[in-house]
């Protein structure tokens, strides 16, 4: 057996180990309690795939590679140190956006690299040019489809939907478009064509992402996650690497179940949100959703800690708002105070609240809550009538009755949290605008339901001090 | 406002109208709170407990004078007498009344101008789950019942293997799946007996099930679902196949537990003599409908007797029997009904309240009872949603919001959600899409040897691929859905694998356009890679239990 082949199927056999890991790795997602371990795989997994690359690539590594790891790893590293969990789908959309550029680069290394260069383990035939746009091609959709996310979730970019008249013949045109330059890449394996596919790529990314906004962000960003993982699939073919495939293959699978939950958890078709122009339609005056009726009742701080103290049991909704504010330590406070004092405290936890699947989880484990009385909707929802109080943080699409009973609401049929079927239910509200989906909420004007105008932080941290005082 | 808690005076009965715990969340809610001294003596609450939480321990004329009695069961009628003649006109009287069966009580009490609300008669509407006395005892006597059973059953009732040999479990059958039967269930299933629940209304199924239980049927489809959610009487051939399926249950089970009622009317008789000749000697039968008459033909209400080997127990006091904790909850019971009366400022007698009017059985001697039919009952579509609510397991015991025991073991992590029926025709098209391409890329690709050799290359990794898919499924739908993100994280750190293109790319010596755009790629996967996996690290360190 000659060296290389040697090396080669020694590099293929921590291929599969890695693969393995991989798997194992995200097996250990499925609870709490395994999950560190499950993390510790892909880690393992990961350092495999790299020394066993090493080990082909020969004995001499290229100086300049080394420095773009070790670049790499401190980047990363100070990224994911610095970035405040309120931060973290800015920060999953920005890595995302780093595979697809990763992914288009490397294509493009196989496209530039001079023919008959021992690196190419096979010649540039037709199946690997295919190969070659096809993984360029959907790293550059992914990647500024997710630069853009970034910048929506960042601040940087409305987070408006922009919907541009004819956009669906858009979109058409330019998958035609691209098919026309990969047909004459291929062909000719011309290094412009493939720029001018890549190209229409990049425009595509953004017109996809742009047309889609608001509430619908937690479902873009799982798409992207799983575009992600198909780029690095393609790779895979690209370079005959069954690593990269099998990866690419769980990490897209993972990204499109995401997805498909994020979806159901609003009751909308796929299609729906990826071509749709959900949260832009103009609000309706007449003959449209049914105007809430009466006053909205506000409620102080004091008064709230009273009737919480005489609480037998809470549940909070959190949303987006607290995240924004920021408010997760004073929730936390506030619930330690409460379960100290006997009062059941729960929180419910819609799929779709915050930017990102999980998001609230997240958030709050951050501040300490412990996670078995942080419940999903499908278990908590029925305990809403047997709930003394129920506070909205910062939410407001997710729990809107409107979403039950209004056949006319843009979000009708979303399943939502019903927290009006709890005895008291106040609402943390920064000022009276409309959710994220530009929807009236009904739940404002409901008789049980009162007002808590302000910050969620600053109005947490004085329910907190009137608790203590109290 | 002063609000008594009088003294039981009926024999054997243990309870009070309120423990200390609920006398002080009263006074902090401004009721002036009077306790008759030695109330709360049977239920182990000495007269200490209640004036540290705020009551005035008082004599017993005292207490009667108060604007508000509480008590646990109706005033005693005796000659024309009755203890509630110490009150005053126009106070009000807060117990159990049973007003069709005490008739001449509820006359009586008439003559002497007082208001009377039974806590026996509060509408069975999910808003006055809270102050569902009955529900609070039934629950009590469910569980009760299957401690006498277990007390008087000569075996396990958990199976068990000893070296001496291997134990059966117990068999228990639990005749009525409303609050008290849902309750012997769960305790009869956490004592690990095997339980069989029997019930007229099918809508109850699942609620036995999701306790662990065994829901039994008859093969006729007939729904015994009466008004209220309670049951209604059934047809002859209906009756005739329970029967059968009883004296069938009577040769296997060791315990029985019957709880079916039918609300004014006797109790039903399920469990005949011939069945209880059927048992095995030592079987026990625990009839809590024994006050109604009792569901078997041998119960003696109040007694326990033993017939054919069998014990048959008919004790009417079930909650008496643990009376700190009936007491407790009835008193919270009273306590959420007098907040809906308004409170100790604001108290009234409102009759458009629907509790209210449905529990008031006297307005300063005025008769309102029965109150008007209800507009509508508490099943705006007969699903089995609405018609479970007033068995709800859970009764109206505040001390546990929780739900259904059975839910409590996924508290923690979120179930995962189940993927969708339709993944077979999703993993069909993609494999269908597959074949597709490889069909076109055998039929139209060049013939020459080398597209032919790639082909079969690409069909190997098209294998791997959907392998790959498959096994990302079945692994990405058991993930908790409270580590979504991790879960993005980490895949995004693992999809940074793309960084071997990257190395294979920039292995050449010589630095051309080539080998720098690949370890730009380099640079930016190991961003993503070192990036991800630490962020996920950072993350999954803030869970905890």
């Amino acid at each position: 057996m000659d060296p290389l082949s040697r090396a080669h199927a020694l590099a293929t056999t921590a291929y599969l180990v890695a693969a393995v890991l991989f798997i194992l790795s995200l097996r250990g997602l499925s609870s709490p309690e395994t999950a560190r371990r499950g993390n510790l795989y892909g880690i393992i997994g990961m350092a495999i795939a790299i020394l066993a690359t090493l080990t082909l690539t020969g004995p001499q590594p290229n100086p300049l590679l080394i420095g773009s790891i070790a670049a790499g790893a401190a980047i990363g590293t100070v990224m994911a140190t610095r970035v405040g969990m309120t931060q973290m789908p800015e920060l999953v959309a920005l890595l995302h956006s780093f595979v697809g550029v990763a992914a288009v680069m490397v294509g493009y290394s196989l496209q530039l690299a001079d023919p008959g260069d021992e690196r190419m383990f096979e010649a540039l035939t037709t199946k690997t040019l295919v190969e070659v746009f096809v993984d360029v091609w959907i790293g550059a959709v992914t990647f500024t489809g997710s630069v853009l996310a970034f910048l929506k979730l960042r601040g940087s970019v409305s987070g408006r939907p922009t919907l541009l008249p004819a956009r669906h013949f858009l979109n058409l045109a330019m998958v035609v478009g691209s098919i026309v330059f990969a047909v004459l890449y291929v062909r000719d394996g011309q290094t412009w064509t493939l720029a001018a596919g890549t190209a229409i790529a990049c425009v595509l990314g953004v017109h996809l992402v742009a047309a889609i906004g608001g509430a619908d962000m937690p479902v873009v960003v799982s798409m992207l996650n799983s575009y992600s993982g198909w780029t690095a699939a393609a790779a895979g073919f690209m370079l005959a690497n069954d690593l990269l495939i099998v990866t690419g293959a769980l990490v897209g699978s993972s990204g499109a179940i995401l997805s498909y939950i994020m979806c159901r958890a609003m009751n909308r078709s796929i299609w729906n949100v990826i071509f749709g122009g959900f949260g832009a339609e103009p609000p309706k005056s007449s003959g449209g959703p049914a105007q809430p009726q009466g006053d909205v009742q506000d409620i102080d701080h004091q008064t709230l800690a009273t009737k919480l103290l005489e609480s037998k049991s809470v549940i909070i909704v959190p949303g987006y708002g607290m995240a924004v504010a920021r408010a997760q330590h004073a929730v936390r406070e506030l619930t330690e105070i409460l379960r100290v004092k006997g009062v059941t405290v729960r929180f419910a936890i819609h799929p779709v609240a915050g930017r990102l699947p999980g998001h609230m989880n997240v958030l709050l484990a951050e501040a300490n809550v412990p996670y078995d009385i942080v419940l999903e909707m499908d278990e908590i929802n029925s305990d809403f009538p047997t709930t003394d109080v129920s506070i909205v943080i910062g939410a407001n699409d997710i729990v809107n009755p409107g979403a039950e009973d209004d056949a006319s609401s843009p979000i009708y049929g979303m399943p939502v949290l019903q927290v009006w079927k709890s005895k008291l239910v106040v609402v943390n509200k920064r000022s009276r605008a409309t959710g994220y989906a530009g929807v009236d909420n009904p739940l404002f004007y409901k008789p049980v339901t009162r007002m808590l105008f302000g910050d969620a932080k600053d109005a947490v941290e004085k329910v907190v001090t009137a608790l203590r005082a109290g | 406002m002063k609000l008594a808690i009088v003294k039981e005076t009926r024999p054997d009965e243990r309870r009070v109208a309120a423990s200390p715990a609920v006398v002080g969340r009263l006074v902090k809610a401004g009721w002036t709170v009077l306790v008759e001294r030695g109330a709360g003596e049977a239920a182990s609450f000495p007269d200490a407990q209640y004036a540290a939480a705020g009551a005035t321990v008082v004599g017993r004329d005292e207490a009667w004078q108060a604007d508000v009695v509480a008590k646990v069961r109706p005033p005693s009628l005796e000659s024309g007498k009755s203890e509630a003649d110490r009150m005053r006109a126009g106070a009000l009287l807060v117990s159990f009344l049973f007003p069709a069966q005490n008739a001449e009580l509820v006359g009586h009490l008439a003559t002497r101008k007082i208001s009377a609300l039974g806590m026996d008669c509060i509408p069975r509407i999910s808003r006055a789950q809270k102050l569902d006395a009955i529900s609070s005892m039934a629950n009590i006597s469910g569980y009760r019942a299957v401690i006498e059973a277990a007390n008087r059953y000569g075996s396990f009732f958990t199976g068990q293997f000893t070296a001496a040999g291997k134990v059966p479990p117990a068999k228990v059958l639990v005749i009525g799946a409303g609050v008290a039967g849902l309750a012997a269930v769960a305790a009869a299933k956490g004592l690990g007996a095997i339980v069989r629940a029997f019930d007229v209304r099918p809508t109850v199924a699942d609620q036995v099930k999701s306790l662990g239980g065994e829901f039994l049927t008859v093969q006729i489809a007939e729904s015994g679902e009466g008004q209220g959610g309670y049951a209604k009487e059934m047809s002859k051939e209906f009756i005739a196949a329970e029967m059968a399926l009883f004296n069938e249950q009577a040769k296997d089970v060791n315990i029985v537990i019957t709880t079916a009622l039918i609300p004014g009317r006797p109790a039903p008789k399920l469990w005949t003599a011939e069945a209880v000749g059927l048992m095995k000697p030592g079987s026990v039968v625990i009839d809590l409908a024994a006050e109604q008459g009792g569901n078997c033909d041998l119960t003696q209400p109040g007694k326990e007797v033993v017939e054919h080997g069998v014990t048959i127990v008919g004790y009417t006091d079930m909650p008496s029997r643990m009376a700190s904790v009936a007491s407790d909850l009835y008193g919270t019971n009273i306590q959420h009904l007098l907040e809906e009366m308004g409170g100790a400022e604001k108290h009234t007698i409102d009759l458009d309240n629907e509790i209210v009017r449905g529990s008031i059985v006297l307005r300063n001697g005025e008769k309102l009872w029965p109150p008007p039919p209800p507009k509508k009952v508490d099943t705006p579509a007969a699903g089995p949603a609405t018609t479970a609510k007033p068995v709800t397991v859970t009764p109206a015991a505040p001390a546990t919001p929780t739900p259904a025991p059975a839910k409590a073991s996924a508290h923690g992590h979120g179930p995962p959600v189940q993927p969708p029926s339709r993944t077979a025709g999703v993993v069909m098209s993609i494999v269908g899409v597959i074949a597709l391409v490889a069909w076109l890329a055998l039929r139209f690709g060049a013939p020459d040897a080398t597209v032919s050799e790639g082909t079969v290359d690409l069909l190997q990794h098209m294998t791997v691929f959907v392998m790959a898919i498959f096994v990302g499924w079945q692994v990405i739908w058991n993930v908790a859905p409270a580590l979504h993100t991790p879960l993005m994280s980490v895949t995004n750190a693992i999809s940074g694998i793309i960084v071997v293109g990257g190395l294979l790319g920039a292995r050449a010596v010589d630095m051309d356009a080539s080998v720098i755009v690949a370890i730009l790629a380099t640079l930016f996967a190991t961003i993503n890679i070192a990036g991800g996996f630490l962020v996920t690290r950072r993350m999954l360190a803030m869970f905890r239990k």
